[in-house]
């Protein structure tokens, strides 16, 4: 049988699997962006925490993925088995490229620009809205581009604590020793990768318009 | 809430009395500044690069503020004025203009009227006088993008957008130091009828003392952030400190000094 005939006759579960593989990666990237673009705005201009608060983004990141949903079974609360604690691991990777995109899209806006709006008589919060985010834009989403392509990937493995999405063909496969089934769930990863990444990749460029 | 067009009946525009502004490591960049700039009069700032015209310049609209004295704009203490009111009656154009790359030309200019919530269409017709002041036809340049102009109209928008709201006083940091030597000459004449027939108290900082003499109805000199005196323009070049020879020495080199700035 091959993946695809798999995926046909199998595409009721397919389906609910897709879905369920969005909602891990829409929950984790909406936790992700409601704490980094908030945090990284208050960070531009503090430097030293902001290397502090981007240095343990940065070890969150080293961290293996299968190693940190682990890690967070045994954690009161978030733990647990299931979707919850993949979200909040998933929340942890996709916080780095938010957070530090946010910081440099911000801190790389023309400072004559800032100054003449503060000049002009603009309140701090007028220039942030009005001035900083839209010019912070196309940074900004290259790094919300580049967290929820990274997520879609490692929330197949979120499938290894019971949480559920594509990567539940993948590790059924992998106990099977079958190919087609691994393909199965790989491959609609992979193409709900490259859709997010080129419907993300056509709003980024047409910010970097304007 | 009081705006400053209110406070500016009668009385000098701006007092600079004992002003000293210190950096947070303790070094003075403005020492001891006393300095009245009357209504309707264009002060010009002249210094060399650090010698604090452009702090100066910043203690008015209080993106500084000072740490010793006190500054009197239409009378008041500039700590008594709300800074977000009193910078959208202070006019303000930098070097390089500092337009929002992201809004047209008509939002540019617009920018101060929408923030006091003047009604659109008054919004529409002042910016479209203003653009006509300034030598851009509204027409052509409403819709355009900041990167669709040249330095020169650059500059224009950047005046047009100060003046938008009709503030009492304008504050310009050498606004065409950047332009090529031809433009710059087409702007300041420009720029000197419009003082003229607007009567805005100007503070107009430069190191150019062609620009200096051209535009100053009084031209203040500073060096390492103290005032060395203050000259009306016919008396400039004949004052007798070592700081101005310095200044009138530039002059003997006239055009094949200023292309290199």
């Amino acid at each position: 049988m091959n993946w695809y005939e798999f995926l046909l006759r199998n595409r009721g579960e397919v389906f609910e699997r897709t879905l369920e593989h969005i909602g891990l990666v829409g929950a984790s990237m909406a936790i992700s962006l409601l704490i980094g673009l908030p945090l990284g705005v208050a960070l531009v201009t503090r430097t030293k925490l902001q290397s502090w608060v981007i240095g343990a983004a940065n070890v969150v990141q080293t961290i293996p993925s299968l190693a940190l949903f682990g890690f967070l079974i045994p954690v009161p609360w978030i733990g647990g088995v299931g979707a919850s604690t993949a979200i909040v691991a998933l929340s942890l990777y996709a916080l780095l490229p938010i957070l530090r995109n946010t910081c440099t899209g911000i801190a790389e806006v023309d400072p004559a620009v800032i100054e003449s709006a503060r000049g002009m008589g603009m309140t701090p919060w007028q220039v942030l809205w009005q001035v900083q985010l839209p010019l912070a834009a196309p940074v900004l989403l290259a790094g919300i581009r580049v967290a929820t392509a990274m997520c879609i990937g490692i929330t197949t493995i979120a499938a290894a604590i019971g949480a559920g999405g594509l990567g539940v063909f993948i590790f059924r496969g992998l106990a099977m020793v079958n190919n087609q089934v691994i393909l199965a769930g790989a491959i609609p990863a992979a193409c709900l990768a490259i859709a997010a990444d080129s419907g993300l990749g056509y709003f980024q460029r047409s910010s970097a318009r304007r | 809430m009081s705006s400053l067009s209110d406070g500016f009946q009668d009385g000098y525009a701006l007092e600079f009395r004992a002003t000293t502004y210190r950096l947070p490591s303790g070094a003075p960049l403005i020492s001891g500044l006393n300095l009245s700039v009357a209504r309707g009069e264009t002060l010009v700032l002249l210094g060399r690069s650090g010698s604090g015209k452009t702090t100066t310049l910043k203690l008015i609209n209080r993106l500084l503020e000072p740490t010793e004295g006190e500054i009197l704009i239409a009378g008041r203490p500039s700590g008594s004025w709300d800074p977000i009111q009193l910078r959208r009656g202070i006019g303000y154009v930098i070097q390089d203009a500092g337009l929002f790359p992201h809004w047209t030309v008509e939002r540019n200019v617009g920018l101060v009227p929408r923030l006091e919530r003047w009604p659109t269409e008054r919004i529409q017709a002042r910016v479209r006088e203003m653009l006509s002041l300034v030598g851009l036809p509204p027409e052509e340049f409403a819709q355009r993008r900041p990167s669709e102009l040249s330095g020169g109209q650059k500059q224009r928008v950047g005046v047009a957008r100060a003046l938008a709201a009709d503030p009492p006083i304008l504050l310009m940091d050498e606004p065409f130091a950047a332009l090529d030597p031809i433009t710059r000459a087409d702007l300041q004449k420009e720029f000197q009828a419009l003082a003229l027939r607007l009567r805005k108290t100007i503070v107009f900082v430069t190191h150019d003392v062609r620009e200096a003499l051209f535009l100053g109805t009084r031209i203040a000199l500073l060096d390492h952030g103290r005032l060395v005196g203050v000259y009306a323009p016919a008396e400039f070049l004949k004052a007798t400190e070592p700081e101005i020879h310095a200044f009138a020495a530039s002059l003997e080199f006239g055009g094949a000094h200023e292309g290199a700035q």
